[in-house]
């Protein structure tokens, strides 16, 4: 018996997919902590509000899937503003595990208001994504991650290029390098927490719509906020490419873990990783030095 | 320069601390009735030694003691005229009080031009551009001209304060608090930075605080000194005066006296007795 090349290249194929929405995620998590340095254990929980919100334009509105989408990019960037607003910021000055613990309590808040809404029923989104069969060469892959990878993928270009060339990227990077400096040349800093905030809310609710798009949605999708913990703390909690290089990695690892080896494997392999990095580079793969653990 | 006689006709000086005190936590008291008066237009020098609370009264009128958990428990500042209390800092420099921090702190992972986009931020709200302000900074620093698009981190130290000058320079201030930009950075350097700055000041209008631990340079490029000591001025006057003052140039001009071994020795003391004065 020879071995499946193909298969493998499949398997790997779908990991990536998958990772691509692992990076993505990632992102809104490393922009949060790089502007204010809480770290956001309700990423997962923000994302499934962002599914739930679009199931809700489309299913009880019955708006058309774009402008659903919209609105739920809309619901989530407003929930932002207002989290940041009134939960986060009178915390500021507290310590890192108080805030962390409250970002734990945001995310059950946000399982029990889906819950209330929604039931804890599994439901499944409409289809918007093209069904036609993707090849590479001659790999197959599943339509739906491939297209969902490729939103990730140009949605992560677009931050890329706007936090080097945007005043407020500009604003956004000098506030996570030095906050007293950055308020010392006139950049208003809350607003800099705010707008991160918004910023990531609506990147994690984009994950969520194409997260959900290819497995359904349920109150407990939040769990995609587990690996993408894994993926944060493997690449470097402040470090957009680390974000990326580690969110492709897990999504790869997890795919050939639970394929090879059976799914029970998934997170062993994940986690292991994560102590071999962490061992190596306590700051992860891209992280910054400084920055202490959690 | 003698501090001109205030009228009701002239304009407010550019900077006026009363009597404030500063605490930290709650609990370490820092500042104990720290009062001064920048003119418009003048350098004014602070100047003590390590710990004295240079700094700390800077951020105090920078606004930025709330970001060290420190609050002003009493005292007035007022900037142009006006009580600058409880206005958020980024407010202040917009309204051109514009402080150069103790270690430069310039925005390392960012690109020199970068840096200098950020402190666009302080023009918010303001007339004119900020490309002009650009080609001024890189007119009083052409090495910064030439680096400009290096990252900030792998500047050497001299560049790195003429980076947080320029910052300043861009955001066009009425007053820039200038804390020690002599650290740690070569004579040579030192003498071209408080040029400079001299030129700043006469070219652009700017009145400038400025602390220095180096009596010597600040005297060079200032009109008026105060001195401080554990968190209040223990002598102020015009530079000439402060220059020819006996205390003045032993401890702080390191003049006088008999050789300069047992310095440390006779500070201690003298700060004692400092001490004794004032309590
Ligand atoms: N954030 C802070 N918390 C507590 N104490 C502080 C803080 N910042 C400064 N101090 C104390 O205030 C005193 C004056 O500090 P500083 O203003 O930095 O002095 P200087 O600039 O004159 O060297 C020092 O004794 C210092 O330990
Ligand atoms: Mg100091």
């Amino acid at each position: 018996m020879t071995f499946d090349w193909l298969l493998l290249a499949e398997v790997s194929l779908a990991g990536l997919g998958t990772g691509g929405l692992y990076a993505l995620t990632a992102l809104a998590f490393v922009i949060i902590y790089k502007a204010t340095r809480v770290v956001n254990l309700a990423i997962g929980e923000i994302l499934m509000l962002g599914a739930y919100a679009f199931f809700g334009f489309t299913a009880t509105l019955a708006l058309p899937w774009w402008a659903a989408a919209l609105g739920a990019l809309a619901v989530a960037g407003v929930f932002g503003a207002v989290t940041e607003r009134l939960v986060i910021r009178p915390m500021l000055g507290e310590s890192p595990i108080a805030v962390f613990m409250v970002t734990v309590g945001l995310g059950s808040i946000l399982v029990g208001l889906v819950e209330i809404l929604w039931t804890a029923d599994p439901r499944r989104l409409p289809e918007f994504m093209p069904a036609t069969p993707v090849f590479i060469g001659e790999a197959f892959l599943a339509p739906k991650i491939a297209y969902g990878f490729l939103v990730a993928a140009a949605v992560i270009t677009v931050f890329m290029v706007l936090f080097r060339t945007w005043r407020g990227g500009v604003a956004l990077r000098a506030t996570a390098g030095d906050r007293a400096a950055a308020y010392s040349v006139g950049i208003n800093v809350p607003g800099v927490f705010s707008l991160a905030w918004v910023i990531a809310c609506v990147v994690a609710a984009g994950a969520g719509i194409l997260v959900g798009a290819i497995g359904g949605i349920s109150s407990t999708m939040g769990v995609f906020g587990l690996s993408v913990l894994v993926v944060v703390i493997v690449g470097g909690l402040d470090s957009v490419p680390g974000a990326l290089v580690g969110g492709l990695l897990i999504g790869l690892i997890e795919a050939l873990a639970g394929f090879y080896l059976g799914g029970e494997y998934k997170l062993l392999a994940t986690f292991s990783l994560l102590v071999a990095v962490l061992m190596v580079r306590p700051y992860g793969l891209f992280g910054t030095r400084e920055i202490e653990r959690l | 320069m003698p501090i001109p006689a205030q009228t009701a006709a002239a304009p407010p000086p550019v900077l006026e601390v009363t009597n404030i005190e500063v605490v930290f936590k709650k609990t370490v008291q820092v500042l104990r009735g720290l009062s001064l008066t920048v003119p418009r237009g003048c350098i004014v020098a602070l100047l003590g030694s390590n710990g004295a609370g240079k700094s700390t009264t800077l951020k105090a009128v920078s606004n930025l003691l709330g970001l060290e958990n420190g609050a002003i428990s009493a005292g007035t500042i007022r900037f142009d005229g006006r009580p600058v209390a409880g206005l958020p800092p980024h407010e202040l420099v917009r309204a051109g009080l514009f402080h150069v921090m103790e270690g430069r702190r310039i925005f390392e992972d960012l690109s020199v031009e970068e840096n200098l986009v950020a402190a666009t931020y302080a023009r918010t709200g303001r007339a004119g551009s900020a490309a002009g302000r650009f080609d001024l900074v890189y007119e009083y620093f052409p090495n910064l001209h030439e680096r400009r698009s290096v990252r900030a981190g792998y500047l050497s130290g001299g560049e790195q304060q003429m980076l947080a000058i320029g910052r300043a320079l861009v955001a066009e201030p009425s007053l820039i608090l200038l804390d020690e930009p002599s650290l740690g950075l070569s004579p040579r350097l030192v003498e071209e930075i408080f040029a400079i700055i001299a030129r700043i000041n006469a070219e652009q209008g700017t009145s400038m605080l400025l602390v220095e631990q180096n009596a010597a340079l600040a005297f060079a490029v200032a009109s008026y000194g105060y001195i401080m000591e554990t968190g209040r001025i223990v002598i102020d006057g015009p530079v000439e005066r402060l220059a020819r003052d006996r205390d003045v140039r032993e401890f702080y001009l390191g003049l006088g006296g008999a050789g300069g071994e047992h310095r440390s020795y006779r500070d201690v003391k003298h700060y004692k007795r400092r001490k004794r004065w004032l309590s």
